[in-house]
């Protein structure tokens, strides 16, 4: 009852705010493609963009910005991810995959109780935010994980029940590590942050929400 | 005609209001009981505020004001500002920005263009035209009240952004180019998070602005009161957080990386009614 007074209001709040906001994306791209067919801009263009534009601050830095990787560059080309050839995608995937670290001591399950706490916290990484603070993971901002927490975005699909439908074989437990480690290793051009690629989650982290995915006495598996 | 758009603008605060009242409320959730307790606050909170309006009209008042009061070493107005439709004229002026200034060689947005008059006609230096854009507790920003002003003279009338000159169309592919850039810690681009249609965040909708729906709907709210700050913020504002949410470094107000954005956002709303200053959670 109180779920549904809640989920009333937020119907409330989908009409109210994005109203009927399907594509119109046929006559839209041909007036996108008209303008980008006249005005030519170059990566050297960007760079200076971003250059005159922004200013370092805590950890987000112009170089981090400037620097992108190949992968980064490469995706740059599709915002929607959908679109990335095939070959391209294999390309990526393929690079991301000698990325992934695993845990020296093979020890791939942590705390799933500490694991949560890191899938509620949206902290770090931003210029508001602390150099060598703890950076959350912020799973629910995108991913459904556990019953009791309604609030979650669906940019991710969900992970309700993951260790459930997928048991713990060591394929399914090295490649959830991968995939955390670096989405891109399956998924090129995905829209999930490197977690430990680019030194956002530690290994300790990591395996504590792997727990949270595996642990069958995790919330998610109930 | 008063009446008209007092009705108009009670219809936008209740659908704004419900809005913003399940997203708070959404937004707390941290037990079913409490999420209760805090719906019933959050309501009485959001009624009376449905009954006197939307807050950005002061804001709106206070601008007007700035406007037409001589400041600054020059002892001058605004009101000769050139927003783009001849010097005086803030009429429909927003709903054609960002565009191309010839006194200025460039392309500037409504905030930018606001510091160059601010510079040229009143005489304050460019330092002093960008100082304070966003207010915090106790520190007002008659930037904020400038922009509500200016903003509210196009409500009602279409988006109309133009790209004419070869500036226009460069500054809008650099924007489009931008929108599209993937860096930072996090790989993240604008495209990220609004590149398809029914996406969100927690439980925070997304608009798509690659459509024209979608640019147009966020767009044409913007700058808005946000209830939540108990300020009206502007377009600038809008990005500044968002490039903060994106894992980006600080972006300087006024600069041309947000114009950049603006352009291209604007242009993909061409067509739709300007409604702002609007109220928003």
């Amino acid at each position: 009852m109180k779920t549904l007074h809640t989920m009333a209001l937020v119907s409330i709040a989908s009409l109210g705010l994005i109203g009927g906001a399907h594509a119109q994306t046929a006559a839209k791209g041909t007036k996108a493609e008209k303008a980008e067919k006249v005005a030519k801009v170059t990566d050297a263009d960007i760079r200076q963009l971003i250059e005159s534009s922004f200013t370092s601050k805590g950890p987000a830095t112009v170089e981090g910005v400037i620097n992108q990787d190949a992968t980064q560059k490469a995706c740059s080309q599709y915002p929607d991810r959908t679109k990335v050839p095939a070959p391209l995608a294999k390309k990526v995937e393929a690079a991301e995959l000698k990325q992934v670290k695993y845990p020296a001591d093979s020890n791939f399950i942590g705390d799933w109780k500490e694991g949560e706490k890191i899938a509620q916290n949206g902290r770090g990484m931003q210029f508001s935010d602390q150099v060598g603070g703890t950076n959350g993971a912020n799973c629910y901002a995108c991913h459904q994980l556990t019953k009791a927490e309604i609030s979650f975005g669906n940019i991710g699909p969900s992970l309700y029940h993951y260790g459930k439908l997928r048991g713990n074989s060591q394929d399914v437990v090295k490649y959830t590590w991968g995939k955390i480690w670096d989405s891109n290793a399956y998924s090129a051009c995905s829209n999930m942050p490197r977690f430990g690629h680019k030194g956002i989650l530690t290994e300790q982290q990591i395996r504590d929400v792997m727990a949270l995915l595996l642990d069958p006495a995790s919330p998610v598996n109930q | 005609m008063v009446t008209e758009r007092n009705t108009r603008r009670a219809v936008t605060a209740v659908l704004a209001t419900l809005a913003a009242a399940a997203a708070v409320v959404a937004a707390s959730l941290s037990g079913p009981a409490l999420a209760q307790d805090k719906t019933a606050e959050e309501i009485a909170k959001y009624r009376q505020m449905l009954a006197e309006g939307n807050p950005a009209e002061l804001w709106e008042a206070a601008g007007e004001e700035l406007w037409k009061k001589p400041a600054g070493p020059k002892n001058a107005s605004l009101e000769q500002c050139d927003l783009g439709k001849g010097p005086g004229v803030t009429k429909g002026a927003y709903a054609e920005l960002p565009r191309y200034f010839k006194d200025a060689n460039k392309v500037m947005d409504l905030e930018q263009r606001l510091a160059y008059c601010r510079v040229t006609l009143q005489g304050l230096t460019q330092e002093e035209a960008l100082k304070n854009p966003f207010s915090s507790a106790g520190k007002p920003s008659d930037i904020e009240r400038l922009a509500a002003f200016v903003t509210g003279e196009s409500r009602g009338m279409k988006m109309n952004v133009q790209l004419k000159h070869a500036e226009e169309k460069r500054v809008y592919a650099l924007g489009q180019k931008m929108f599209y850039y993937r860096g930072g810690a996090y790989d993240f681009a604008c495209a990220t998070c609004h590149a398809v249609d029914g996406q969100r965040i927690r439980l925070q909708d997304l608009p798509n602005l690659m459509t024209e729906k979608g640019a147009q709907a966020a767009y044409t709210t913007w700058p808005a009161y946000r209830v939540s700050q108990g300020e009206v913020r502007t377009m600038q504002h809008r990005l500044y957080d968002c490039l903060r949410q994106q894992r980006f470094p600080e972006p300087a107000y006024g600069s041309d990386v947000i114009t950049a954005l603006t352009m291209f956002l604007a242009k993909n709303a061409n067509g739709g009614t300007y409604d702002g200053p609007n109220m928003k959670r």
